[in-house]
């Protein structure tokens, strides 16, 4: 029997996979791929929550969740785009002029 | 439980086996039917009239030398054919065949056909990418934005029949055009599907992603053997869906005239037969688009309509009903 | 036989998603990406979320990621294969995230128990189905948040517009 404990340790699992991801990877791309991860993870817990409660709640948060993440993507791919521009290989850690 | 498990994978085995032959046959029909409005005779030489045509093509494709070029990454050009094939199969799961056919039926049945026929860009994507080549690679960044754009257009036409039925699984969708069908109601819906349906599978007037007259052949340039007819089976297999789909959101799947008493089945592959007719006389008919001509038409003109379908099939379901 | 699926799906999530982050080639990572979210969507559909599986395999797959790999494609990534992947500070990121994890389990195992999951109204026959009830609170308890997420979706269009476009020459 699957309990939300099981949906909990996953979700968990996933996220600090996702924040490792972001904090160690130095590509720009892969930074927001792993965001990407960790939200995704928030949903495996809503899911979770949501049938454990038998609530339709958790599944609308997670609908809400995708949303954001698309906006986030486009947002995210089209500053990297515009970076892209001037410089070559899309290190997070050479941005640091807070200007181009 | 084991007699329910040996009957679904009877059921997959019919479905997967009946699509491989007729997709192989297809190609056939295709050949035929261009070859005589062209005023030519075809394949004539294999068989009766090249009624083995087919076979023997499959048989050359399958002994031939698989290349693998030099510089491509290889584990993801050997993967990306496999990806354009799956999709287009495992659509079928949960398309309707007749009142009693079908491998299963789902809540969300024509939500998941558009999911899992969405996935098909990847494995072109892949392809495209992975034979590091010029043509490969501009192949498939057209076809990337025409399928983007055109799913969406796919998706919005089928809303207004939905908003009819009032459910996603197949069968009910089917039984609520028992009485009418839906194409009566939505013309429109089905102009902007049809047309939809077109650029999803790649067909002339929107082939763009394997215009063989600029790009060479697109994103499988570089594909040989059996890779390629993996490509082109599953253009097939998408093309047979994509009518399905359509005969069963407008033209009422399995359901027939009642004063000719045939079972459904007959009724769905006349109809089938029909669709897949109309696809290979457009091929034979219109030229290729340009690409900005694909995307004005597709944005500027079958969007605002889809959008207006929807529109006025909810305020008279608000209104009316 | 429910725990078995839930297991294989997990070890799918976990070894894709510690592919992913590891990759240095940019597509690569991508398309691991892609098969989490497969993973992810047989998680949803074994929690009785069908149409948020379709939704993840629709949204995610085929839209967000293919709009990933398009970007990815057009810009140059082939230069930063050859670069150091990882970031000076890894160390302390690692070690931040073994922290976390290990809290995460701690209160995870102190947990109290929970009433055991009964089934949805409509696994147990009250409602017509997953996507009606999902429908219905949409758009009724939650039909404000929804046109605001709509905005969100209108502004990032937008946004990412006018980041993207090129600076047209005087």
């Amino acid at each position: 029997m699957v309990s939300l404990t099981h949906y909990l340790a996953l979700g968990a699992i996933v996220f600090v996979i996702g924040a490792a991801g972001v904090l160690m990877r130095r590509n720009a791309i892969i930074i927001l791929m792993s965001i990407e991860l960790m939200l995704n993870s928030v949903n495996i817990t809503l899911v979770g929550f949501s049938r454990q409660w038998g609530d339709m709640t958790g599944q609308v948060f997670a609908i809400f969740i995708i949303t954001v993440a698309a906006a986030e993507a486009a947002v995210g791919l089209a500053i990297l785009v515009s970076l892209n521009r001037d410089r070559t290989a899309l290190n997070v850690d050479e941005v640091n002029l807070l200007k181009w | 439980m084991i007699a329910e498990l040996i009957a679904a994978f009877l059921k997959i085995a019919l479905v997967l086996g009946t699509i491989s032959l007729v997709v192989a046959y297809l190609t056939y029909l295709e050949r035929k039917i261009i070859g005589h409005i062209q005023m030519r005779m075809g394949p004539m030489r294999v068989g009766w009239h090249g009624l083995l045509q087919p076979i023997a093509d499959g048989l050359k494709l399958f002994l031939k030398e698989d290349i693998i070029p030099s510089k491509a990454d290889k584990i993801v050009f050997v993967i990306a054919p496999i990806m354009v094939l799956v999709p287009a199969f495992v659509v079928y799961s949960v398309l309707p065949f007749d009142e009693n056919f079908y491998i299963t039926q789902v809540n969300v049945g024509l939500f998941l056909v558009l999911a899992v026929s969405s996935l098909g860009v990847f494995g072109i994507v892949m392809a495209g990418w992975a034979s590091n080549s010029k043509y490969s690679l501009l192949g498939a960044f057209r076809s990337a934005a025409q399928m983007l754009s055109y799913e969406i257009f796919l998706g919005f036409s089928l809303i207004g029949p939905l908003m009819l039925a009032g459910s996603l699984n197949f069968q009910n969708i089917v039984r609520a055009q028992a009485d009418v069908w839906f194409i009566f109601y939505q013309p429109l819906a089905f102009i902007v599907f049809f047309i939809a349906a077109l650029a999803e599978t790649n067909r002339i007037p929107f082939d763009l992603p394997e215009a063989e007259t600029e790009l060479v052949a697109g994103f499988h340039t570089e594909y040989s053997g059996m890779k390629f007819a993996f490509f082109f089976l599953a253009e097939y297999a998408n093309i047979m869906a994509v009518s399905t789909v359509g005969i069963a959101v407008f033209f009422g799947g399995w359901g027939g005239i009642d004063a000719i008493p045939l079972p459904g089945i007959v009724w769905y592959l006349m109809k089938m037969a029909v669709m897949i007719f109309v696809f290979i006389w457009i091929r034979a008919t219109l030229p290729r688009y340009r690409y900005d001509q694909l995307m004005r038409v597709g944005w500027k003109f079958m969007f605002p309509l889809a959008i207006l379908n929807i529109f006025v099939t909810g305020l008279v379901k608000f209104l009316f009903l | 036989m429910e725990l078995l699926f839930f297991y294989m799906f997990s070890a799918g999530i976990i070894g894709a998603s510690l592919l992913m982050v590891t990759r240095a080639n940019v597509i690569h990572a991508a398309l691991l990406l892609v098969l989490t979210f497969f993973f992810m969507s047989g998680i949803f559909i074994l929690a009785g979320a069908e149409f948020l599986a379709v939704v993840q395999v629709l949204l995610y797959a085929g839209g967000i990621m293919v709009l990933y790999l398009f970007s990815i494609m057009l810009m140059n990534v082939e230069v930063s294969v050859r670069l150091r992947q990882y970031h000076r500070q890894s160390f302390f990121a690692v070690a931040a995230s073994l922290i976390l994890i290990f809290e995460v389990w701690t209160v995870l195992g102190r947990g109290g128990s929970y009433p055991a999951f009964k089934g949805f109204s409509w696994q147990l026959g009250a409602t017509p189905g997953n996507v009606e009830a999902l429908g219905s609170v949409l758009y009724t308890k939650y039909l404000f948040p929804f046109e605001v997420a709509s905005i969100l979706l209108l502004a990032a269009m937008i946004g990412a517009i006018v980041l993207a476009k090129r600076t047209i020459d005087r």
